[in-house]
């Protein structure tokens, strides 16, 4: 598959968005979408991954790479796994890290993300990790940063989720190879609302994945899921047959507004995971969940539980690939423009 | 420019100073640390030829850098694998060249991350000048004097030769 942004996707970020995220020397300044990063790029951050695998293995998890630096993580939305995982990737790094909730501070009081964003600079920090219910939050962000501050996207509103896809391609490459080209990987689930989704598919064409294909209800596609460069089926048995990689994404209740499905009984009578309808994908075929799982809802405890689960293991390599994203984003020679604090 | 002697040459050499340098410092149990990359292929043959009961350690001093700020991240550092335990460890540090000491100041800065060791002795194939840091090796196979826009690398693993540019 041919690597095929999405701009229909994205109508509140722009046709060349995702340029920002570069330095003028290529290296990555920040990192808020997988969309137009290449493989080159994609793929040093799964190696890089692989250097700080090795560190999380040891007794001592703990390099002083980010020493002095200071990262700021600005949740605007609710999350434990995600904000726990940033912060131990930045204390193994040696950095100093803040944990900003955003919903019981200033801008429950009326103030604007601009100036929340001014009076957190004038702090000093060299970097953002950005969580926010509103696509294009973390693009916004980075462009209002001093030139020395560097942005992750953790996840802005239905766009993206770029540190969960890489740590699902690490999982993928560490259980499955190199060579994605002779994968077919499944994603299963409310693919409309899905932010880890549409990273995770962008991630996937980038890789030359082999066969990309979404399974779920007309209801939870986007319209243009067919220029999205995947292979669309609504029936699970079908679209899971020969899988090498099942992607489950939870059932997003809290954002589904009206009726897009009967039940969550009904969704798991037809898109549930069982252990009888995985038997249809390869016999040792994968099954991953980004988190947190709904079991009896998209997964049966089986399988979720089960041997062919690498569930726990997304969350430990989580660590390593936010180490890398980090240390590679802050790790750059320093434009002219980037005086620095001031 | 010097000659420089071969590097099996200098291996049997060493081998011969480090023995005496071991019984001079009554040292009976020493931890070899060789540093990636080149360090390890020179540790591997030293630590062959002594017969040192204790596993080889390694190290790689990527993350410890000085410069990580200007070039960045090495995407591929090779895992360190020290023991758990270098407390009160006589440890033998070993490296290819020698020149401004800032990698020798990286490795001891990961060794005593992980403990305290009760001493480090330096051996290192060759010694080039351009010191940075006031850092010396205690057992050096070839002192060497080469300009400064010299450069000499060991390659390797099989067979080990110096590449001088």
């Amino acid at each position: 598959m041919a690597n095929k942004p999405s701009r229909q996707t994205d109508p509140l970020i722009g046709q060349d968005s995702w340029n920002i995220q570069l330095d003028s020397n290529g290296r990555l300044k920040h990192f808020l979408t997988i969309e137009g990063l290449g493989s080159q790029i994609v793929t040093e951050i799964l190696d890089t991954a692989e250097s700080f695998a090795n560190v999380n293995e040891q007794r001592m998890k703990k390099v002083p790479l980010l020493r002095g630096k200071t990262i700021v993580n600005l949740f605007f939305e609710a999350s434990t796994r995600t904000r726990t995982t940033f912060e131990l990737a930045a204390k193994r790094l040696s950095a100093d890290i803040l944990n900003i909730n955003i919903s019981t501070s200033a801008t429950s009081k009326g103030e604007s993300l601009l100036d929340t964003l001014q009076n957190l600079q004038a702090m000093l920090c060299d970097m953002f990790i950005v969580r926010h219910c509103d696509s294009g939050a973390a693009h916004f962000i980075a462009g209002n940063v001093a030139p020395h501050v560097s942005v992750i996207n953790a996840g802005d509103g239905r766009h993206a989720h770029p540190t969960q896809a890489m740590l699902d391609m690490f999982t993928i490459r560490r259980n499955k190879g190199h060579d994605f080209g002779r994968l077919r990987v499944a994603i299963v689930g409310d693919i409309l609302h899905s932010r880890v989704a549409r990273s995770q598919i962008h991630a996937l064409n980038t890789l030359n994945t082999g066969d990309v294909r979404v399974i779920a209800p007309k209801t939870l596609l986007p319209t243009d899921i067919e220029d999205m460069g995947v292979t669309v089926f609504n029936d699970l048995q079908t679209g899971i047959r020969d899988a090498d990689v099942v992607i489950m994404l939870r059932l997003q209740k809290e954002r589904m507004q009206g009726a897009l499905l009967p039940s969550e009984h009904e969704y798991y009578s037809l898109y549930g995971l069982t252990e009888e309808r995985l038997s249809a994908a390869k016999a040792d075929a994968i099954v991953m969940h980004p988190g947190p799982i709904n079991r009896g809802v998209e997964i049966e405890s089986r399988v979720a539980d089960g041997d062919r689960s690498v569930i726990l293991d997304q969350v430990t390599y989580g660590i390593s690939v936010r180490m890398a994203v980090m240390s590679m984003v802050l790790g750059r020679q320093p434009e002219p423009n980037e005086s620095g604090a001031n | 420019m010097d000659d420089i002697a071969k590097p099996e040459q200098l291996l049997e050499k060493l081998a011969v100073d480090l023995r005496q340098l071991l019984e001079e410092r009554q040292i009976e149990d020493p931890l070899m640390v060789g540093i990636h990359t080149g360090g390890v292929w020179i540790a591997s043959a030293l630590h062959a030829k002594l017969g040192l009961p204790r596993p080889l350690a390694t190290l790689d001093i990527s993350f410890y850098r000085d410069d990580f700020s200007r070039i960045g991240m090495n995407p591929k550092v090779k895992p360190s694998s020290l023991p758990p335990q270098v407390e009160d460890k006589h440890i033998i540090l070993v490296d290819d060249v020698l020149q401004t000491g800032r990698t020798i100041r990286a490795a001891m800065n990961e060794i005593f991350d992980y403990g305290r060791p009760a001493s480090i002795s330096l051996v290192c194939l060759v010694d080039r000048s351009g010191r940075e840091l006031p850092i010396q090796a205690d057992l050096v196979g070839q002192h060497l004097q080469l300009g400064p826009e010299q450069h000499i690398k060991l390659s390797g693993p099989e067979p080990l030769a110096f590449v001088v540019t």
